[in-house]
């Protein structure tokens, strides 16, 4: 069986699943009833844009060194992976917001952070498509994407000390972190839903990336 | 040592183009001149105001200023051909960016030099005995800010809409630059004791070290071939 089709089958499998966990295993919480249930599609909309984003800077790095149209594909497909994930959580973030902190949008940390990182991506998307040549714009996208993901921890600093309203992370705090066990599985597989989901999304941009490529290089060649 | 004379001929060269043509420069200072009168409609800004309002206000004239000079500092380069001309000297890329960067932080400073007077006068600051250190967090926020400025601008030459691209590229990687030297250049002129400015400064040296180092590493794949 061919590489996309089980990973197809596999996010369907993992997304029905993580279905039956948010919205019947799960437990409403107590404070924020029923509408908390968004939190785990919001929390790992987000880990995937973060881990779209650092595929984008590790196989930026990649490219750079050796210059392989592989890597450049892979980043491409993160970049655009991601975008569509953080769009995700700043959409989910502001309705949870809005009936649980009155406010659909605070600038906190995170909040701001999540809220910097889809401009930058989306500028780094516009950075390949406003270069004419598509070698140097490969290699620009790569050198913006490497300052960009390093600049985000930074980022995330210098506004943590300005100021911060969002909830302390839940999980890997003290003891239990106040969440209960029911709810962390069903984050988890939830998270591992998402992750599938953005493998697959991932997969089928490179391919598209690698037809394009092959596109333009047979129109090279007829004219 | 070589690098050293190779970047300081490089950035003569920038200047003494410069101060003939006075294009760049004169465009900066009117231009953060401007902003200011923008700012003073917008904002009505009444003398109780400015306080809160003035370390904001001077940073976004700087660094709006500063994106025309990075705009303009490597597009000279290539009228003529003189970029080809450059990158065939026996000259370093890095030494090409570090150049470049020192020019763009010199012209922010003589523009932030000139028009800060004005702003005292217009907006009836207090900045005498703060001299010394806005000094310091001026020439520390501009280095932050050209330091990524400089290497973007070498991209956003190349791409379809040049000057349109620059600031989208810049600002939001610069957010930590420019929170930080508003932050710090707040505490100074509402005359906070020193160890609460201290962490912002410390964010700014901090951000400076690495983007430079960073930027200057990374330039040489910007120009390649």
């Amino acid at each position: 069986m061919p590489v996309h089709l089980i990973l197809f089958l596999l996010t369907c499998l993992s997304m029905t699943v993580a279905l039956f966990f948010v919205f019947i295993f799960a437990p409403a919480e107590a404070t924020m009833g029923e509408i908390q249930r968004i939190f785990y599609f919001h929390v790992a909309s987000a880990w995937t844009a973060f881990l779209a984003f650092f595929i984008v800077f590790c196989c930026s790095i990649a490219y750079l060194a050796k210059k392989r149209r592989f890597w450049d594909f892979i980043s491409l497909s993160a970049a655009e992976t991601g975008v569509l994930f953080m769009t995700f959580v700043l959409i989910t973030g502001p309705l949870w917001a809005k009936p649980v902190w009155n406010t659909y949008w605070s600038w906190d940390a995170r909040l701001t952070t999540s809220l910097i990182l889809w401009l930058i991506y989306i500028v780094y998307l516009m950075i390949r498509k406003y270069t004419e040549d598509r070698q140097q714009g490969a290699r620009f996208a790569a050198v913006f994407g490497i300052v960009a993901f390093i600049q985000v921890p930074i980022v995330y600093m210098s506004i943590r000390w300005w100021r911060t309203l969002h909830p302390a992370p839940v999980l890997g705090n003290v003891e239990g972190g106040g969440m209960e066990t029911n709810m962390i599985i069903t984050l988890l597989v939830s998270v591992l839903a998402f992750t599938m989901l953005f493998l697959n999304l991932l997969f089928m941009r490179y391919r598209i990336a690698q037809v394009e490529a092959q596109l333009f290089y047979l129109r090279e060649n007829a004219e | 040592m070589a690098d050293i004379r190779h970047i300081i001929h490089l950035v003569s060269k920038d200047l003494l183009i410069e101060l003939r043509s006075k294009e760049i420069l004169l465009s900066m200072i009117i231009f953060s001149l401007t902003i200011i009168l923008i700012f003073n409609f917008t904002y009505d800004i009444g003398i109780q105001a400015v306080q809160r309002h003035t370390p904001g206000l001077l940073w976004v004239a700087f660094i709006f200023a500063g994106t025309l000079g990075l705009n303009r500092s490597f597009m000279r380069e290539y009228e003529n051909g003189r970029m080809e001309g450059l990158l065939l000297c026996p000259v370093s890329r890095g030494s090409i960016y570090i150049a470049k960067l020192v020019g763009n932080v010199i012209f922010m400073m003589i523009i932030e030099m000139v028009s800060l007077p004005v702003m005292v006068v217009l907006l009836n600051l207090d900045i005498i005995k703060f001299i010394p250190m806005l000094f310091l967090l001026l020439v520390l926020g501009n280095i932050g800010f050209a330091s990524v400025g400089t290497l973007f601008s070498a991209i956003s030459l190349h791409t379809r809409s040049r000057e349109l691209m620059l600031p989208i590229m810049l600002f939001p990687v610069t957010i930590p630059v420019i929170l930080a030297a508003v932050k710090s250049t707040a505490f100074l002129l509402n005359a906070k004791p020193l160890a609460e400015i201290m962490p912002w400064v410390r964010i700014l040296i901090g951000f400076d070290l690495i983007f430079t180092t960073l930027c200057s590493f990374l330039y040489k794949y910007v120009v390649e071939d």
